[in-house]
């Protein structure tokens, strides 16, 4: 199902004076779909995420409601909507209030041009990756604008690392995703996907690892969750947030990882390509394995520091995103043929050079720029050395 | 290697998702689901023939619908919510409603009862323990010279008020008395363990006999 369908569908039931409705009625449609499809795959996201994360913890999770907790989501919906809507009486009310739908909005946006089969929601669209790397970089205005609206300064201290971060991680990931666009040779998902005859994450592991590491830091989940570091800043930009407004917050960060993940499954993994089944199954078992993955790195790494996180992006992820353009851009220009395409072999060819030189990159730059496990020997106070001169 | 750390903390944890003697660290009070494995053990059947035998609570159990109460008893040493109180042993010396630091203990007594333990005996009329600030340090059990307050053995003690959360002397009388073996050393002595449902009198949790009234009226009279 896609807006062109729907379009036609409406423009066939209503008369030639009401032409401009069809698209209404057609966005409407598109809207409500794709809103419940995201709010309830994001609901059974939840629950997903802590039961996996109890099992890594050596724990059970939320198992009380429901065969298996199955129900512990609608609890938690429930729960969250019958709270009370506090806003502080210092707040900028209105941005206090506009703030967790323009958090949420962006990720819905992004969904909706995503290959899901054949086609995404709303069709084919040329420069998808373009459009999905700017909507998804707006969920930081909605971070930015509850951290400044609430009028708490932990609440800004959040916002203010939340927009530092995605400022050094959007680098190194348009970084990657250029070398993505430079070996297929288009920016459409659909055209991504069908150049994939080895999955990229084959092709180039290094411009994977940064494209999922900035990825990682961009939904600010662990090990990059400053923005909301508990132990710190009592959860960061939504301090002040209670009843609906927090649970469109919850909402839309429990849907980044699903979005993401998509767009990780899209851009690397291969899409809807896989043998015996059929795609959208492929798509499914590839986006809740990057989940899967995504739990497990929060469950075991402790958060870093905001120097850390700084560090790590400029010093360890954007070298190594030069490193696999520069290394991406020579092979291409090596291996294409005439019309600038690669075959299966070429592709092979490419994993083969890229393995190995992935881990030595990794190990290279770690070392260089990692911060150095011997620590420097104190120098001895003066006043010791005037003690041990005294005897 | 420079991070190596970060992997092999992900091997530990992954360890602790998939191997399954790991995965059940947690207790699941205060009930447990049951399999029905467990179930057919129980009533000393196979599996068939008690699924054959009542079906639906087979399939119940199948689901995960099917719980069984389960509390582990704790250590007998362990400082419950509800004080153990003992009248006979009390002479309402107020010991313990000095040395509680939090100064939660409210102790009303009426002059007029005889010498019946080692002492003059006061009647108790308000004996008040507000355990919802109480943090159970036990200095009021350690300073009852006459062994006759105890830390209780339960601790299922949710109320809906803080109110409901104080035990008056009616209730310090009523309730079991099923003292912690915690500070008494003569209970652990005799294998007394709170937990068995056994009830100790006020004759188990002293160190010494109580002197009979004659045998009081002879030391007073010879003190005199």
């Amino acid at each position: 199902m896609s807006f062109r369908n729907l379009y036609d569908i409406a423009d066939r039931f209503l008369p030639e004076s009401l032409d401009w409705m069809a698209y209404l009625v057609a966005g409407g449609i598109l809207a409500f779909v794709v809103i419940n499809a995201m709010v309830m795959s994001t609901a059974a996201y939840t629950l997903f995420e802590r039961r996996l994360i109890g099992r890594f913890q050596s724990r059970l999770g939320p198992n009380r409601w429901g065969p298996f907790g199955m129900f512990q989501p609608f609890a938690d919906i429930i729960k969250l909507i019958l709270k009370e809507d506090i806003a502080p009486t210092v707040a900028d009310k209105i941005v206090f209030t506009i703030s967790p739908v323009v958090f949420l909005v962006p990720v819905l946006v992004a969904v909706s041009v995503l290959p899901l089969g054949d086609g995404s929601f709303l069709g084919t669209l040329n420069v998808a990756l373009v459009f999905i790397i700017a909507v998804t970089g707006m969920h930081i205005i909605g971070v930015f604008m509850a951290g400044w609206a609430s009028r708490n300064k932990y609440a800004l201290f959040g916002a203010m690392r939340g927009v530092a971060m995605l400022v050094s991680y959007e680098v190194p990931m348009a970084m990657s995703l250029v070398a993505v666009v430079l070996l297929s040779g288009t920016m459409s998902t659909l055209g991504i996907v069908q150049g994939q005859h080895l999955p990229y994450i084959l092709v180039m592991p290094l411009g994977f690892f940064v494209f999922f590491t900035a990825t990682l830091a961009e939904m600010s989940r662990a090990p990059f969750d400053m923005i909301e570091a508990e132990s710190e800043l009592g959860s960061g930009y939504n301090t002040e947030y209670s009843g609906m407004k927090f649970a469109l917050f919850q909402l839309a960060e429990f849907m980044a990882p699903l979005a993401n993940g998509a767009i990780v499954t899209v851009l690397f993994l291969g899409g809807t390509k896989g043998p015996i089944i059929s795609g959208p199954w492929w798509f499914v078992l590839k986006v809740v394995a990057f989940a899967f993955v995504i739990v497990w790195t929060r469950s075991t790494w402790p958060r870093l520091r905001v120097d850390q996180i700084m560090t790590f992006s400029w010093k360890g992820l954007f070298p190594l995103s030069m490193i696999n353009l520069a290394l991406v851009t020579v092979e291409y220009f090596v291996l294409q043929d005439a019309v600038g395409a690669l075959t299966l072999g070429d592709q092979a060819i490419m994993a083969l050079i890229n393995i190995p030189v992935t881990f030595v990159a990794i190990y290279v730059i770690g070392n260089l720029s990692g911060q150095k496990r011997d620590r420097t020997v104190p120098v001895p106070s003066p006043l010791a050395r005037m003690a041990a001169e005294a005897d | 290697m420079y991070g190596l750390g970060l992997f092999k903390g992900l091997a530990v944890t992954l360890k602790n998702a998939v191997t399954p003697g790991r995965m059940f660290t947690t207790h699941q009070y205060p009930n447990r689901r049951i399999s029905v494995f467990e179930l057919a053990k129980a009533s000393s059947t196979n599996v068939i023939s008690y699924a054959a035998k009542n079906p639906a609570k087979a399939v119940r159990s199948a689901i995960g619908l099917e719980w069984v109460p389960d509390r582990w008893p704790q250590h007998p040493r362990f400082r419950g919510e509800e004080f153990t109180w003992y009248e006979q042993r009390c002479t309402g010396c107020a010991s313990c409603a000095k040395y509680c630091p939090l100064g939660i203990i409210r102790i009303v007594t009426d002059p007029s009862g005889r010498f019946v333990q080692e002492g003059e005996k006061y009647a108790i009329e308000v004996f008040d323990i507000d355990i919802g600030r109480c943090m159970f340090c036990g200095l009021c059990v350690e300073a009852c010279p006459y062994d006759a307050l105890h830390m209780g053995s339960g601790f299922e003690e949710g109320r809906y008020t803080r109110s409901g959360l104080v035990i008056d002397v009616n209730r310090l009388r009523t309730q079991p008395k099923r003292p912690s073996n915690w500070f008494r050393p003569q209970l652990e002595a005799k294998d007394y363990n709170p937990h068995s449902g056994k009830e100790a009198t006020y004759v188990d949790v002293g160190r010494h006999e109580k002197p009979s009234e004659q045998k009081q009226e002879v030391k007073w009279a010879k003190r005199l």
